[in-house]
Protein backbone atom coordinates (compact mmCIF):
# COMPACT_ATOMS: atom_id res chain seq x y z
CA UNK A 1 0.00 0.00 0.00
CA UNK A 2 1.40 3.35 -0.95
CA UNK A 3 1.18 5.58 2.03
CA UNK A 4 3.10 8.82 1.78
CA UNK A 5 5.24 9.53 4.77
CA UNK A 6 6.26 13.17 4.60
CA UNK A 7 8.55 12.93 7.61
CA UNK A 8 10.79 10.46 5.81
CA UNK A 9 11.41 12.77 2.85
CA UNK A 10 11.54 16.00 4.82
CA UNK A 11 14.76 17.96 4.39
CA UNK A 12 16.32 19.25 7.59
CA UNK A 13 16.08 22.99 8.25
CA UNK A 14 19.04 25.03 7.02
CA UNK A 15 18.55 27.95 9.36
CA UNK A 16 17.63 28.57 12.96
CA UNK A 17 16.52 32.07 13.82
CA UNK A 18 17.08 32.58 17.51
CA UNK A 19 15.09 35.56 18.73
CA UNK A 20 16.80 35.51 22.07
CA UNK A 21 15.05 38.57 23.48
CA UNK A 22 12.47 41.17 22.57
CA UNK A 23 14.26 43.78 24.65
CA UNK A 24 15.83 46.54 22.58
CA UNK A 25 17.23 49.97 23.39
CA UNK A 26 15.64 51.31 20.23
CA UNK A 27 11.98 51.75 19.37
CA UNK A 28 11.69 51.71 15.59
CA UNK A 29 8.18 52.23 14.32
CA UNK A 30 8.93 49.79 11.47
CA UNK A 31 9.84 46.96 13.82
CA UNK A 32 8.26 43.70 12.72
CA UNK A 33 8.21 42.27 16.24
CA UNK A 34 4.74 41.44 17.56
CA UNK A 35 2.73 44.15 19.32
CA UNK A 36 2.73 42.06 22.45
CA UNK A 37 6.42 41.89 23.20
CA UNK A 38 7.69 39.25 25.57
CA UNK A 39 9.20 40.44 28.83
CA UNK A 40 12.62 39.40 30.08
CA UNK A 41 11.17 37.20 32.84
CA UNK A 42 9.59 34.98 30.17
CA UNK A 43 12.85 34.45 28.26
CA UNK A 44 14.56 31.10 27.91
CA UNK A 45 17.60 30.71 30.14
CA UNK A 46 21.16 30.10 29.03
CA UNK A 47 21.06 26.35 29.52
CA UNK A 48 17.89 26.05 27.44
CA UNK A 49 19.50 27.95 24.59
CA UNK A 50 22.66 25.85 24.79
CA UNK A 51 20.55 22.72 24.48
CA UNK A 52 18.54 24.20 21.59
CA UNK A 53 21.79 25.01 19.77
CA UNK A 54 22.96 21.41 20.19
CA UNK A 55 19.66 20.07 18.93
CA UNK A 56 19.83 22.42 15.96
CA UNK A 57 23.30 21.25 14.97
CA UNK A 58 22.27 17.61 15.31
CA UNK A 59 19.17 18.23 13.20
CA UNK A 60 21.22 19.67 10.33
CA UNK A 61 20.90 23.42 10.84
CA UNK A 62 23.78 25.25 9.13
CA UNK A 63 23.12 28.95 9.76
CA UNK A 64 22.30 30.27 13.20
CA UNK A 65 20.99 33.82 13.32
CA UNK A 66 20.94 35.62 16.64
CA UNK A 67 18.28 38.26 16.52
CA UNK A 68 15.53 39.88 18.60
CA UNK A 69 14.91 42.55 19.76
CA UNK A 70 18.52 43.30 20.40
CA UNK A 71 20.56 40.14 21.08
CA UNK A 72 23.21 42.18 22.92
CA UNK A 73 20.61 42.92 25.57
CA UNK A 74 21.42 39.42 26.84
CA UNK A 75 24.67 38.95 28.71
CA UNK A 76 25.11 35.35 27.61
CA UNK A 77 25.27 36.11 23.90
CA UNK A 78 28.99 35.34 23.58
CA UNK A 79 28.49 32.08 25.49
CA UNK A 80 25.82 31.02 23.02
CA UNK A 81 27.96 32.03 20.04
CA UNK A 82 30.93 30.06 21.36
CA UNK A 83 28.81 26.96 21.79
CA UNK A 84 27.40 27.27 18.28
CA UNK A 85 30.81 27.89 16.73
CA UNK A 86 32.22 24.78 18.43
CA UNK A 87 29.43 22.80 16.75
CA UNK A 88 30.45 24.29 13.39
CA UNK A 89 27.29 26.33 12.97
CA UNK A 90 27.64 29.49 10.92
CA UNK A 91 26.89 32.24 13.42
CA UNK A 92 25.35 35.53 12.39
CA UNK A 93 24.50 38.37 14.73
CA UNK A 94 21.76 40.77 13.71
CA UNK A 95 22.21 43.87 15.81
CA UNK A 96 21.40 47.55 16.08
CA UNK A 97 24.94 48.00 17.41
CA UNK A 98 24.27 50.60 20.06
CA UNK A 99 25.48 48.24 22.80
CA UNK A 100 28.42 46.89 20.85
CA UNK A 101 31.23 48.38 22.91
CA UNK A 102 34.86 47.21 22.96
CA UNK A 103 34.18 44.53 25.52
CA UNK A 104 31.20 43.08 23.70
CA UNK A 105 33.11 43.08 20.42
CA UNK A 106 36.10 41.32 21.92
CA UNK A 107 33.90 38.68 23.54
CA UNK A 108 32.09 38.00 20.28
CA UNK A 109 35.27 37.83 18.24
CA UNK A 110 36.83 35.43 20.73
CA UNK A 111 33.69 33.33 20.71
CA UNK A 112 34.07 32.94 16.95
CA UNK A 113 31.23 34.98 15.48
CA UNK A 114 31.23 34.49 11.69
CA UNK A 115 29.34 37.55 10.54
CA UNK A 116 27.60 40.62 11.89
CA UNK A 117 24.68 42.43 10.33
CA UNK A 118 24.49 45.95 11.66
CA UNK A 119 21.38 48.01 11.06
CA UNK A 120 21.17 51.75 10.53
CA UNK A 121 17.93 53.74 10.64
CA UNK A 122 19.22 56.46 8.35
CA UNK A 123 22.40 58.12 7.10
CA UNK A 124 21.79 61.44 8.80
CA UNK A 125 22.49 61.30 12.56
CA UNK A 126 19.48 63.37 13.67
CA UNK A 127 17.07 61.45 11.49
CA UNK A 128 18.55 58.13 12.53
CA UNK A 129 18.28 59.01 16.20
CA UNK A 130 14.71 60.20 15.77
CA UNK A 131 13.75 57.04 13.93
CA UNK A 132 15.33 54.71 16.48
CA UNK A 133 14.22 56.85 19.39
CA UNK A 134 17.67 57.05 20.97
CA UNK A 135 19.76 60.19 21.10
CA UNK A 136 23.33 59.45 20.12
CA UNK A 137 22.34 56.08 18.69
CA UNK A 138 23.62 56.81 15.21
CA UNK A 139 27.06 57.79 16.50
CA UNK A 140 27.22 54.56 18.48
CA UNK A 141 26.42 52.58 15.38
CA UNK A 142 29.24 54.25 13.50
CA UNK A 143 31.59 53.29 16.31
CA UNK A 144 30.23 49.74 16.28
CA UNK A 145 30.89 49.43 12.55
CA UNK A 146 34.50 50.50 13.08
CA UNK A 147 34.92 47.92 15.85
CA UNK A 148 33.51 45.12 13.72
CA UNK A 149 35.81 45.95 10.83
CA UNK A 150 38.82 46.30 13.15
CA UNK A 151 38.04 42.88 14.60
CA UNK A 152 38.05 41.55 11.02
CA UNK A 153 34.56 40.19 11.27
CA UNK A 154 32.68 40.47 7.98
CA UNK A 155 30.11 43.22 8.17
CA UNK A 156 26.79 43.60 6.40
CA UNK A 157 25.27 47.03 6.70
CA UNK A 158 21.50 46.83 6.76
CA UNK A 159 19.04 49.62 6.10
CA UNK A 160 15.32 49.15 6.44
CA UNK A 161 13.79 51.59 4.00
CA UNK A 162 10.41 53.30 4.10
CA UNK A 163 8.83 56.54 2.96
CA UNK A 164 10.85 58.64 5.39
CA UNK A 165 14.33 57.50 4.32
CA UNK A 166 14.03 55.74 0.98
CA UNK A 167 15.20 58.81 -0.92
CA UNK A 168 18.64 58.48 0.65
CA UNK A 169 19.52 55.00 -0.65
CA UNK A 170 22.56 56.22 -2.65
CA UNK A 171 23.94 57.84 0.51
CA UNK A 172 23.25 54.64 2.47
CA UNK A 173 25.28 52.62 0.03
CA UNK A 174 28.06 55.20 0.12
CA UNK A 175 28.09 54.96 3.91
CA UNK A 176 28.43 51.19 3.66
CA UNK A 177 31.42 51.57 1.37
CA UNK A 178 33.01 54.14 3.63
CA UNK A 179 32.59 51.98 6.72
CA UNK A 180 34.17 48.96 5.07
CA UNK A 181 31.08 46.76 4.79
CA UNK A 182 31.57 43.56 2.82
CA UNK A 183 27.91 43.47 1.94
CA UNK A 184 25.01 45.93 1.99
CA UNK A 185 21.38 45.05 2.44
CA UNK A 186 18.59 47.43 1.53
CA UNK A 187 15.43 45.90 2.94
CA UNK A 188 11.92 47.21 2.57
CA UNK A 189 9.77 47.20 5.66
CA UNK A 190 7.94 43.95 6.24
CA UNK A 191 4.44 44.81 7.30
CA UNK A 192 4.07 42.67 10.40
CA UNK A 193 3.66 43.71 14.03
CA UNK A 194 4.53 47.34 14.66
CA UNK A 195 5.23 47.98 11.02
CA UNK A 196 1.72 46.92 10.08
CA UNK A 197 0.32 49.25 12.71
CA UNK A 198 2.34 52.09 11.19
CA UNK A 199 1.88 51.08 7.59
CA UNK A 200 0.11 54.21 6.38
CA UNK A 201 3.06 56.34 7.43
CA UNK A 202 5.73 53.93 6.18
CA UNK A 203 4.66 52.86 2.70
CA UNK A 204 6.67 54.65 0.03
CA UNK A 205 5.05 56.03 -3.09
CA UNK A 206 5.43 54.22 -6.40
CA UNK A 207 7.57 57.12 -7.63
CA UNK A 208 9.90 56.90 -4.65
CA UNK A 209 10.19 53.17 -5.20
CA UNK A 210 11.11 53.55 -8.85
CA UNK A 211 13.88 56.03 -8.02
CA UNK A 212 15.12 53.81 -5.20
CA UNK A 213 15.28 50.72 -7.37
CA UNK A 214 17.16 52.59 -10.07
CA UNK A 215 19.58 53.86 -7.43
CA UNK A 216 20.32 50.34 -6.26
CA UNK A 217 20.84 49.25 -9.85
CA UNK A 218 23.39 52.01 -10.43
CA UNK A 219 25.26 51.15 -7.23
CA UNK A 220 25.34 47.47 -8.13
CA UNK A 221 26.78 48.24 -11.53
CA UNK A 222 29.49 50.31 -9.89
CA UNK A 223 30.34 47.95 -7.02
CA UNK A 224 30.09 44.67 -8.89
CA UNK A 225 31.02 41.69 -6.74
CA UNK A 226 33.28 43.81 -4.53
CA UNK A 227 30.37 44.78 -2.26
CA UNK A 228 27.21 42.87 -3.13
CA UNK A 229 24.05 44.90 -2.56
CA UNK A 230 21.04 42.82 -1.57
CA UNK A 231 17.72 44.37 -2.47
CA UNK A 232 14.32 42.81 -2.91
CA UNK A 233 11.32 44.63 -4.29
CA UNK A 234 8.65 45.07 -1.64
CA UNK A 235 5.79 42.71 -2.29
CA UNK A 236 3.12 45.39 -1.93
CA UNK A 237 4.43 46.76 -5.21
CA UNK A 238 5.31 43.49 -6.92
CA UNK A 239 2.92 41.39 -8.97
CA UNK A 240 3.70 38.13 -7.22
CA UNK A 241 4.48 37.43 -3.57
CA UNK A 242 7.67 35.89 -2.25
CA UNK A 243 7.94 32.37 -0.95
CA UNK A 244 7.99 33.58 2.61
CA UNK A 245 10.92 32.15 4.58
CA UNK A 246 11.59 29.91 1.57
CA UNK A 247 8.36 28.12 2.41
CA UNK A 248 6.49 27.35 5.60
CA UNK A 249 8.40 24.78 7.64
CA UNK A 250 10.75 24.13 4.77
CA UNK A 251 14.04 25.94 5.36
CA UNK A 252 13.94 27.73 8.66
CA UNK A 253 12.76 27.52 12.20
CA UNK A 254 12.24 30.57 14.40
CA UNK A 255 12.43 30.40 18.18
CA UNK A 256 10.74 33.20 20.14
CA UNK A 257 12.33 34.63 23.30
CA UNK A 258 10.16 32.42 25.50
CA UNK A 259 10.92 29.33 23.44
CA UNK A 260 8.01 28.98 21.06
CA UNK A 261 9.00 27.31 17.80
CA UNK A 262 7.53 29.13 14.82
CA UNK A 263 7.80 28.66 11.05
CA UNK A 264 8.39 32.43 10.85
CA UNK A 265 8.67 35.21 13.39
CA UNK A 266 5.29 36.64 12.52
CA UNK A 267 3.45 33.33 12.83
CA UNK A 268 2.68 33.88 16.48
CA UNK A 269 -0.07 36.25 15.33
CA UNK A 270 -1.97 33.39 13.69
CA UNK A 271 -4.97 32.07 15.63
CA UNK A 272 -5.84 28.40 15.85
CA UNK A 273 -2.28 27.22 16.24
CA UNK A 274 -0.64 25.40 19.06
CA UNK A 275 3.00 26.21 18.49
CA UNK A 276 5.27 23.81 20.35
CA UNK A 277 7.80 25.02 22.90
CA UNK A 278 11.45 24.07 22.93
CA UNK A 279 11.13 23.91 26.71
CA UNK A 280 9.41 20.53 26.44
CA UNK A 281 9.86 19.33 22.85
CA UNK A 282 13.07 18.70 20.93
CA UNK A 283 13.74 20.60 17.71
CA UNK A 284 13.76 17.32 15.80
CA UNK A 285 10.34 16.34 17.12
CA UNK A 286 9.02 19.80 16.30
CA UNK A 287 10.40 19.86 12.77
CA UNK A 288 9.37 16.33 11.91
CA UNK A 289 6.24 15.90 13.94
CA UNK A 290 4.46 19.11 14.80
CA UNK A 291 1.11 19.80 13.21
CA UNK A 292 1.83 23.54 13.21
CA UNK A 293 4.88 23.11 11.00
CA UNK A 294 3.11 20.64 8.73
CA UNK A 295 -0.06 22.66 8.20
CA UNK A 296 1.13 24.96 5.40
CA UNK A 297 4.15 22.97 4.35
CA UNK A 298 4.41 22.33 0.62
CA UNK A 299 1.43 23.00 -1.60
CA UNK A 300 -1.34 20.62 -0.53
CA UNK A 301 -3.07 23.25 1.57
CA UNK A 302 -3.16 25.83 -1.24
CA UNK A 303 -6.51 27.33 -2.30
CA UNK A 304 -7.47 28.73 -5.67
CA UNK A 305 -6.17 30.63 -7.55
CA UNK A 306 -2.82 29.19 -6.38
CA UNK A 307 -3.85 25.57 -6.79
CA UNK A 308 -4.09 25.86 -10.55
CA UNK A 309 -1.34 28.44 -10.94
CA UNK A 310 2.00 27.67 -12.57
CA UNK A 311 3.89 29.79 -10.01
CA UNK A 312 2.83 27.74 -7.01
CA UNK A 313 6.09 25.80 -6.72
CA UNK A 314 8.06 29.03 -6.89
CA UNK A 315 6.21 31.21 -4.39
CA UNK A 316 4.08 28.68 -2.48
CA UNK A 317 1.21 31.13 -2.40
CA UNK A 318 3.18 33.79 -0.52
CA UNK A 319 3.09 34.68 3.16
CA UNK A 320 0.54 33.06 5.51
CA UNK A 321 0.92 35.78 8.10
CA UNK A 322 0.28 38.48 5.54
CA UNK A 323 -2.77 36.62 4.26
CA UNK A 324 -4.11 36.48 7.81
CA UNK A 325 -3.23 40.06 8.68
CA UNK A 326 -4.97 41.41 5.61
CA UNK A 327 -7.89 39.03 5.11
CA UNK A 328 -8.41 37.41 8.49
CA UNK A 329 -7.67 33.97 7.02
CA UNK A 330 -4.22 32.42 6.95
CA UNK A 331 -5.08 29.84 4.29
CA UNK A 332 -5.84 32.33 1.53
CA UNK A 333 -3.65 33.44 -1.35
CA UNK A 334 -1.31 36.21 -0.22
CA UNK A 335 -3.13 39.46 -1.13
CA UNK A 336 0.17 40.84 -2.41
CA UNK A 337 -0.39 38.64 -5.46
CA UNK A 338 -2.06 40.36 -8.38
CA UNK A 339 -4.15 37.24 -8.95
CA UNK A 340 -5.48 37.14 -5.40
CA UNK A 341 -9.19 37.96 -5.05
CA UNK A 342 -8.10 40.15 -2.11
CA UNK A 343 -5.49 42.13 -4.00
CA UNK A 344 -7.60 45.28 -3.74
CA UNK A 345 -6.68 45.39 -0.03
CA UNK A 346 -3.06 45.99 -0.93
CA UNK A 347 -3.96 48.48 -3.63
CA UNK A 348 -6.13 50.29 -1.13
CA UNK A 349 -3.34 50.38 1.48
CA UNK A 350 -1.05 52.01 -1.05
CA UNK A 351 -3.76 54.50 -2.00
CA UNK A 352 -4.51 55.21 1.68
CA UNK A 353 -0.91 55.75 2.67
CA UNK A 354 -0.92 59.20 4.17
CA UNK A 355 1.75 61.81 4.07
CA UNK A 356 1.15 62.42 7.78
CA UNK A 357 3.79 61.26 10.15
CA UNK A 358 1.96 59.63 13.02
CA UNK A 359 4.34 56.80 13.71
CA UNK A 360 3.76 54.75 16.82
CA UNK A 361 7.15 53.79 18.30
CA UNK A 362 7.59 50.19 19.42
CA UNK A 363 7.29 49.70 23.17
CA UNK A 364 7.11 46.77 25.53
CA UNK A 365 3.82 46.57 27.39
CA UNK A 366 2.00 49.25 25.41
CA UNK A 367 -0.33 46.79 23.78
CA UNK A 368 -1.80 44.63 26.48
CA UNK A 369 -5.13 44.27 24.77
CA UNK A 370 -6.25 44.09 21.19
CA UNK A 371 -4.94 47.37 19.96
CA UNK A 372 -4.33 46.20 16.44
CA UNK A 373 -6.23 47.81 13.69
CA UNK B 1 41.51 35.11 -18.65
CA UNK B 2 42.39 34.69 -15.04
CA UNK B 3 46.00 35.04 -14.03
CA UNK B 4 47.26 31.52 -13.41
CA UNK B 5 49.51 32.61 -10.58
CA UNK B 6 46.58 33.93 -8.59
CA UNK B 7 45.87 32.15 -5.30
CA UNK B 8 42.12 31.64 -4.97
CA UNK B 9 40.78 32.05 -1.46
CA UNK B 10 37.45 32.21 0.27
CA UNK B 11 36.21 35.59 1.27
CA UNK B 12 36.00 36.45 4.91
CA UNK B 13 32.82 35.04 6.34
CA UNK B 14 32.71 32.10 3.94
CA UNK B 15 33.03 28.54 5.20
CA UNK B 16 33.39 25.31 3.27
CA UNK B 17 32.77 22.15 5.22
CA UNK B 18 31.32 18.69 5.21
CA UNK B 19 27.87 18.35 6.72
CA UNK B 20 27.29 15.02 8.43
CA UNK B 21 23.50 15.30 8.41
CA UNK B 22 23.25 15.73 4.66
CA UNK B 23 26.42 13.75 3.92
CA UNK B 24 27.35 16.58 1.58
CA UNK B 25 29.77 19.48 1.29
CA UNK B 26 28.32 22.90 1.97
CA UNK B 27 29.62 26.39 1.26
CA UNK B 28 28.27 28.83 3.81
CA UNK B 29 28.20 32.60 3.42
CA UNK B 30 26.05 35.33 4.98
CA UNK B 31 22.46 34.49 4.05
CA UNK B 32 23.72 32.05 1.43
CA UNK B 33 24.12 28.32 1.13
CA UNK B 34 25.70 26.56 -1.82
CA UNK B 35 25.78 22.81 -2.14
CA UNK B 36 28.58 22.07 -4.59
CA UNK B 37 28.69 18.60 -6.11
CA UNK B 38 31.27 16.39 -7.80
CA UNK B 39 34.06 18.30 -9.49
CA UNK B 40 33.11 21.51 -7.74
CA UNK B 41 33.83 19.90 -4.38
CA UNK B 42 37.23 18.72 -5.60
CA UNK B 43 38.07 22.22 -6.79
CA UNK B 44 36.93 23.90 -3.58
CA UNK B 45 38.88 21.48 -1.42
CA UNK B 46 41.98 22.93 -3.02
CA UNK B 47 41.07 26.58 -2.44
CA UNK B 48 43.22 27.60 0.49
CA UNK B 49 44.77 30.94 -0.41
CA UNK B 50 48.12 29.22 -0.83
CA UNK B 51 47.86 27.12 -3.95
CA UNK B 52 47.86 29.02 -7.24
CA UNK B 53 45.25 28.46 -9.90
CA UNK B 54 47.93 26.69 -11.91
CA UNK B 55 48.76 24.31 -9.10
CA UNK B 56 45.11 23.51 -8.51
CA UNK B 57 44.62 22.66 -12.16
CA UNK B 58 47.80 20.54 -12.26
CA UNK B 59 46.75 18.62 -9.22
CA UNK B 60 43.24 17.94 -10.52
CA UNK B 61 44.55 16.93 -13.94
CA UNK B 62 46.85 14.38 -12.41
CA UNK B 63 44.42 13.03 -9.83
CA UNK B 64 41.59 12.65 -12.32
CA UNK B 65 43.76 11.77 -15.31
CA UNK B 66 41.94 14.33 -17.42
CA UNK B 67 43.12 16.74 -20.11
CA UNK B 68 44.57 19.85 -18.50
CA UNK B 69 42.72 22.26 -20.83
CA UNK B 70 39.39 20.82 -19.91
CA UNK B 71 40.09 21.01 -16.20
CA UNK B 72 41.45 24.54 -16.50
CA UNK B 73 38.23 25.65 -18.13
CA UNK B 74 36.03 23.99 -15.51
CA UNK B 75 38.01 25.52 -12.68
CA UNK B 76 37.91 28.97 -14.19
CA UNK B 77 34.18 28.90 -14.90
CA UNK B 78 33.32 27.66 -11.45
CA UNK B 79 35.54 30.02 -9.50
CA UNK B 80 34.46 33.01 -11.61
CA UNK B 81 30.87 32.16 -10.84
CA UNK B 82 31.56 31.97 -7.11
CA UNK B 83 33.50 35.20 -7.30
CA UNK B 84 30.49 36.91 -8.86
CA UNK B 85 28.37 35.50 -6.05
CA UNK B 86 30.71 37.00 -3.50
CA UNK B 87 32.13 33.78 -2.08
CA UNK B 88 35.65 33.65 -3.50
CA UNK B 89 38.46 36.09 -4.31
CA UNK B 90 40.51 35.48 -7.43
S1 LIG C 1 13.64 47.12 14.36
FE1 LIG C 1 14.42 48.65 15.81
S2 LIG C 1 13.17 48.34 17.65
FE2 LIG C 1 12.87 46.51 16.40
S3 LIG C 1 14.41 45.08 17.16
FE3 LIG C 1 15.35 46.17 15.43
S4 LIG C 1 16.45 47.91 16.34
FE4 LIG C 1 15.02 47.13 17.90
S1 LIG D 1 -1.95 32.81 -7.55
FE1 LIG D 1 -0.82 31.91 -5.86
S2 LIG D 1 0.75 30.65 -6.84
FE2 LIG D 1 -0.03 32.05 -8.41
S3 LIG D 1 1.37 33.78 -8.39
FE3 LIG D 1 -0.34 34.28 -7.00
S4 LIG D 1 0.35 33.61 -4.97
FE4 LIG D 1 1.69 32.63 -6.47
Amino acid sequence: MAVTAPAATLEPPVALIAEITHRCPLSCAYCSNPLELERSAAELGTSDWLRVIEEAAALGVLHLHFTGGEPLARRDLATLVRHAAALQLYTNLITSGVQLDDRAMLALAEAGIDHIQLSFQDVEPERGDASGGLKGGHARKLAAAARIVAAQVPLTLNFVVHRGNIDRIPAMIALGERLGASRIEIAHVQYHGWALLNRASLLPTAEQLAVATAGVGAARARLGSRIPVDYVLPDYFATRPKACMGGWGRRAMNISPSGKALPCHAAESLPGFDFPSVRDTSLGAIWNGSEAFARFRGTDWAPEPCRSCKHLEADLGGCRCQAFALTGEAARTDPACKLSPDHHIVRQAIADAVAANDLQPRRIGLFGRAATR
Amino acid sequence: MTDEAVRPRFRRGVKFRFDETRQAWVLLAPEKLFTPQGTAVEILKRVDGERTLDEIVDDLASVFQAPRDLIARDVEVMLRDLEAKGAVWL
